[in-house]
């Protein structure tokens, strides 16, 4: 729609709108890294309350055919440091401790009499690529009843023997398909893949899913700087899938 | 509502002697005159116009940014009804310059917010893409694309993601905003792409690419524009929602099945990318050729001599 104005008056209107575009200077605060650094720490904080605001427990991860499993070979090994920390199986035990009744050592017969869960899931890394493997271990709520733990409480947080350490919300660790994982593809946990126990969880990123573990906390407290490996450098602390 | 008659009243608020303008009006209308334009700014003459121009132009001011929407429609409706006397310049009068008021304060708002958010995303985008630059498996890997660090933010794939998940927000906010905007003012017409627009793709390509005449444009945006905003759009949507697949698969599992898969959503959602890359050096380009006025006009809404005539 076409209007005649004075050279003058339409000067002035432009500059009047032109001002009202002025708030959108305010994302020029992104261009100064000491800001911004905090700024799209702050973005992920608040995409991670969004994630987990919305997480539904009782969604369930695709599950897949055995046919659509990869096989073994090409199931990725991945770690931070060490694949291989030279666990001692015979050893082993799982220490428990925070939020619980029943504190102490677990050995992993005693996990594995729990009910046992195969599933065939998508592993998912933060990297881009994703394979669907074949998981079977105990649900992280059963093992959690059986060590008594407060399930009101915020977190799990795990150490692991290779010195990673983890943490997760309790409601994703009460998903019907969050495991205490001791096997894939049907053997036992391989030294690399996290040998004797590991977390496996299809509604998380593969850097929550601790291998080797050590240690199992129950707490209402995460120390800051100390929520997981990959999240105290800037990685998503939710990390849902 | 007629165009004569509320001139007439909003005149009368601002001037003493408000039966000057439509006792001059008829005595001068001139139907050789080629300017059709329905608008009442033209219909000023030698008359009145001295007096009458200010007080006027406050009241398109007042009203520039609802008129927008709905006005071109109302103005065209009214038209027939009212008499139309039209302008005969003469050299003693003000100049007046043609000006249109194209894009409303939320158009030019959601654009700078898009623009600035599309930026991060790509670079950002990219970054993370050089993690696994690959659509095949993890075993064996094959670089698919090298894309040189210069080109990407973040510095690292962690941080590339504080990015992307922090400038997700005002690019899915400024998009959804923009299209309800598009839909409630019905400003959309005058850029959605749409079969009638077919025939008219061809001679603009040629006149831009193949220095073919200049067909002649009726509306905001000729047929090529309207096939590359709406393309625009349509990128944004994808990347939009093959995005949400890629940040939470498990929880909309529906939406990664509609994509054919999470493989499948990641090429969708590089291939949206490529669509925004392939429209942004053309956007870029015709902007630079259009000049100062048709870039300034996404700044302050008005454009200075439009080259169309409705």
């Amino acid at each position: 729609m076409i209007t005649r104005l004075e050279d003058k008056e339409l000067k002035r209107m432009s500059r009047r709108q032109l001002l009202k575009l002025v708030p959108v200077a305010a994302l020029g605060v992104f261009a100064f890294p000491k800001v911004s650094d905090r700024l799209v720490a702050a973005g992920v904080r608040f995409s991670d309350w969004a994630a987990g605001e919305t997480f539904r427990r009782q969604h369930l991860a695709q599950t897949y055919a055995d046919s659509q499993v990869v096989p073994f070979e090409k199931f990725p090994y991945n770690g931070y440091d060490v694949l291989d920390p030279e666990v001692d199986l015979e050893k082993w035990t799982l220490t428990v401790e925070g939020d619980v009744q029943h504190p102490g050592e677990y050995m992993l017969a005693q996990i594995q009499a729990l009910p046992k869960i195969s599933q065939n899931t998508r592993h998912v890394c933060v990297e881009g690529w994703d394979v669907v493997g074949s998981f079977g271990g105990s649900r992280i709520s059963d093992f959690l009843k059986l060590v008594g733990a407060n399930t009101s409480a915020r977190f799990l947080e795990v150490e692991c023997v290779d010195d990673y350490y983890e943490s997760i919300d309790m409601e994703s660790a009460l998903h019907p398909q969050s495991l205490m994982c001791y096997e894939m593809y049907g053997q036992p946990l391989d030294r690399k893949h996290g040998a004797p126990l590991r977390l496996q969880m299809p509604t998380k990123l593969g850097y929550k899913q601790a291998k080797y573990l050590d240690t199992v906390r129950i707490t209402n407290v995460l120390k800051p700087g100390k929520t997981g490996y990959w999240e105290d450098q800037g990685y998503s602390w939710f990390g849902g899938l | 509502m007629a165009n004569e008659e509320s001139r007439k009243e909003k005149q009368e608020e601002k001037k003493p002697t408000p039966n000057a303008v439509p006792a001059v009006e008829p005595a001068l209308q001139d139907k050789d005159q080629d300017d059709k334009d329905q608008n009442d700014k033209d219909q000023d003459n030698d008359a009145c116009v001295i007096e009458a121009v200010i007080p006027k132009m406050e009241l398109v001011d007042a009203e520039a940014v609802p008129r927008s929407g709905q006005a071109p429609s109302e103005a065209t409706a009214a038209a027939p009804k009212a008499k139309k006397p039209e302008a005969k310049e003469k050299a003693d009068e003000p100049e007046l310059v043609r000006a249109a008021y194209e894009h409303p304060l939320a158009i030019r708002l959601t654009h700078w917010v898009n623009a600035i958010s599309l930026f991060v995303m790509v670079t950002s985008g990219l970054r993370i893409f050089r993690a696994f630059p690959s659509f095949g498996p993890k075993i064996p890997e094959k670089v698919l694309l090298d894309v040189p660090k210069s080109l990407t933010l973040g510095g690292w794939l962690g941080g590339a993601l504080q990015w992307h998940f922090t400038f997700m927000w005002f690019f899915a906010a400024s998009g959804i905003f923009y299209v309800l905007y598009q839909i409630a003012s019905g400003h959309f017409r005058t850029l959605l792409f749409t079969p009638r627009d077919i025939p008219g793709v061809w001679p603009m390509a040629r006149h831009y690419f193949l220095f073919g005449p200049k067909p002649q444009q009726t509306g905001q945006y000729n047929p090529l524009q309207k096939l590359a905003y709406t393309s625009a759009i349509a990128f944004g949507a994808l990347s939009l929602l093959t995005g949400i697949v890629l940040y939470k698969p498990a929880q909309f599992s529906w939406l990664a099945f509609l994509f054919g898969g999470f493989h499948l959503t990641r090429i969708w959602h590089f291939a949206a990318m490529c669509g925004f890359l392939a429209f942004i050096p053309g956007h870029l380009i015709m902007v630079a050729l259009h000049g100062w006025s048709n870039f300034y006009s996404m700044l302050s809404g008005w454009k200075r001599e439009p080259e169309y005539q409705e």
